[in-house]
């Protein structure tokens, strides 16, 4: 960890200030409609298209695993929070919060489930076992036709994704994931990326630190499921195929396998570009299939690598100077 | 009577699964390289047969097209794509199969349409029906057993016999150790992308004959239901890909006579996870220890 001296208080003053003027500044723009309805749903998209880079960043950057079955644990966070919203037993506001927990516990459950079968492989296997674990789960959902309603779709889910919920479930993401980064966990499972059989005899549990960070990667990736059924209102089992993974592990990989600050600028990139460029539109999926590519086979770690956007960094660039006995 | 008719559909079904396995199957054994894209090669073939048949062009001549094409593309592939990433970890060159997949994918929809279109089989063959003691057999089943059992055939006595199987298997066993030993490992690994598109390429007009409706979104499904197919069977051996194909197309076709068609894709990843769980290395697969 660099040093600095610039006080904590100060630096947290700063990140506050800058969180809620986004807020504000995000509340101001989706509620005015200056945008109109089409961009503020781009917004709230682009909220949960963060939570789920962000979450499967965790699993692909740190643990350095390929899973390609984040949009399984998606769709079970999607429809175990729209089931209970639907059934409305609580009022409205502890509604949503009790409806996004238990998406996010139910997720996490699943991810359990499959880590630990998973663990016993590595490598591709491990990508191809989550892959078909995914699959599972979206022929399950598929054909549970009684609870999900099956193909035909899960309607009247209550739009309970605002652009303040949308918001701050990103910020507690971002934050939950980034302080377990850099607790002695974060180090645990960065040193399973690096040597996996050296963190094993430096007395690191390697099976426990798998499980648990497929377990949050699920947690957040079933909130963000959650999110995305709010938004939409509605959902068919074909929203969590395998190219749904595909495009969130496209965003991971282009963003940087291992930066958060990366999976949050290619989410916006990624997501907010086909709107703003419709003409392009037809050639969007080949423009990006071409990127991925070329970029894997330039830059393999991804257009930002490891790279994470420091405030007090930021702060020392614009003046306040670091003293010399601190270099 | 329909347990039999309903064995020869599976034997059909697992012949293509099988074809396309040991495309997989081949390419993983030599360089640990999980090719996602090939499934989308047989997508790319069944295409190429598709519009060739469709401007009358003789049936051999077809076949001919298609297996050329689909050979040519997958060494396109290997050039551009994976012989830079040769010595690239292992995920990057995984994306990078990934990404290959989808390009394809969108390309062909791009140029071809994304809905499907109807394969003229009749131009190809015409349609008969059999009778042996009262069991009704088509004739594109008889075709695709035998067609898949001589392209196994082949296959074992091209990697068995030859000098360039000789150098597949030593490549297969240790990369450097063959490239020490005078073998052109660059050589060896395009001959065995080039076999395996020729086999998806055979496999391509299999699958037509079976499911008449080509779109470019039937490899995808189809190659995953491969590899799985080539992992339960044991990745890297010929007749592992074969009792694998097997495996899956009779558990499939029995799911479907069971009433639970919608059910297909999950019992096939579900046999995936048992087999990954139990016996990871795949029922014809040798136990291979790692190195620390």
């Amino acid at each position: 960890m660099r040093e600095t001296n610039i006080p904590l208080y100060i630096r947290y003053i700063v990140t506050a200030i800058l969180l809620t003027s986004f807020l504000f500044i995000g509340f101001f723009i989706t509620n005015s409609n200056i945008l109109g309805r089409a961009h503020n749903t781009l917004i709230i998209q682009i909220g949960f298209y963060i939570i789920l880079s962000v979450s499967l960043n965790m699993v692909a950057g740190y643990l350095g695993q390929l899973p390609l079955g984040h949009a399984g644990f998606m769709a079970v966070g999607a429809y175990s929070a729209s089931l209970f919203w639907r059934l409305g037993i609580l009022p409205s506001f502890s509604n949503i919060i009790v409806g996004l927990i238990i998406s996010g516990i139910t997720a996490a459950i699943f991810g359990i489930i499959i880590g630990v079968p998973a663990l016993r492989l590595k490598g591709d296997y491990l990508s191809i076992i989550t892959l078909g674990f995914g699959e599972i789960i979206r022929v399950v959902i598929n054909n549970l036709d009684n609870i999900t309603y099956g193909a035909r779709g899960l309607l009247n889910i209550p739009r309970y994704s605002t652009f303040t919920l949308v918001y701050i479930c990103v910020i507690i993401t971002i934050m939950v994931i980034h302080l377990i980064m850099k607790s002695k966990h974060g180090r645990a499972i960065i040193a399973i990326r690096d040597n996996e059989i050296a963190a094993r005899s430096c007395g690191v549990n390697v099976i426990y630190y798998k499980v648990f960070t497929f377990a949050v990667s699920a947690f957040f990736a079933g909130i963000a499921g959650a999110l995305m059924a709010g938004n939409q209102g509605i959902l068919v089992p074909n929203n969590f195929d395998f190219m749904t993974s595909v495009n969130i592990l496209m965003i991971v990989v282009l963003g940087g396998m291992g930066s958060m600050f990366g999976s949050v600028i290619s989410s916006i990139v990624l997501i907010s570009l086909p709107v703003f460029l419709q003409p392009l539109n037809e050639y969007r999926m080949i423009i990006y299939s071409l990127l991925l590519i070329v970029v894997m086979i330039f830059k393999p770690t991804g257009l930002m690598g490891s790279y994470e956007f420091s405030l007090t960094y930021f702060l020392e660039k614009i003046g306040i100077k670091r003293r010399e006995e601190n270099v | 009577m329909l347990f039999f008719s309903q064995l020869i559909n599976g034997l059909q079904l697992g012949s293509i699964y099988a074809l396309i396995a040991l495309g997989y199957s081949m390419v993983y054994g030599i360089i640990r390289l999980l090719n996602f894209a090939h499934g989308d090669i047989l997508m790319v073939g069944a295409y190429v047969a598709l519009f060739s048949l469709t401007a009358s062009f003789d049936p051999w001549l077809v076949i001919t097209l298609t297996i050329i094409t689909s050979t040519l593309l997958a060494i396109i592939i290997e050039k551009v794509t994976y012989t830079p990433l040769r010595n690239a970890p292992r995920l990057s060159v995984l994306i990078t199969a990934i990404g290959v997949s989808i390009l394809l994918q969108n390309l062909s929809q791009f140029f071809f349409g994304a809905s499907g279109r109807p394969f003229p089989v009749h131009l190809l063959l015409e349609p008969t029906v059999f009778n042996f003691f009262g069991i009704n057999i088509n004739n594109n089943s008889i075709i695709t057993i035998i067609v898949t059992i001589v392209s196994m055939i082949v296959l074992t006595f091209i990697v068995k016999r030859t000098r360039l199987g000789k150098a597949m298997r030593a490549v297969s066993q240790d990369l450097d150790a063959a490239r020490l030993m005078g073998v052109n490992v660059n050589n060896v690994v395009t001959f065995t992308f080039a076999v395996g598109a020729s086999l998806a390429g055979i496999g391509s007009i299999l699958y037509a004959l079976r499911f008449p409706l080509i779109s470019p979104n039937i490899g995808g499904i189809l190659g995953l239901k491969a590899f799985v197919a080539a992992i339960v069977g044991g990745i890297g051996s010929i007749p592992g890909a074969m009792i694998g194909g097997y495996t899956i197309g009779i558990l499939e076709v029995l799911v479907i006579t069971f009433g639970l068609s919608g059910w297909t894709d999950g019992v096939v990843f579900l046999l995936l996870i048992i087999v990954l769980m139990f016996k990871p290395t795949g029922i014809m697969g040798k136990n291979i220890a790692e190195k620390v």
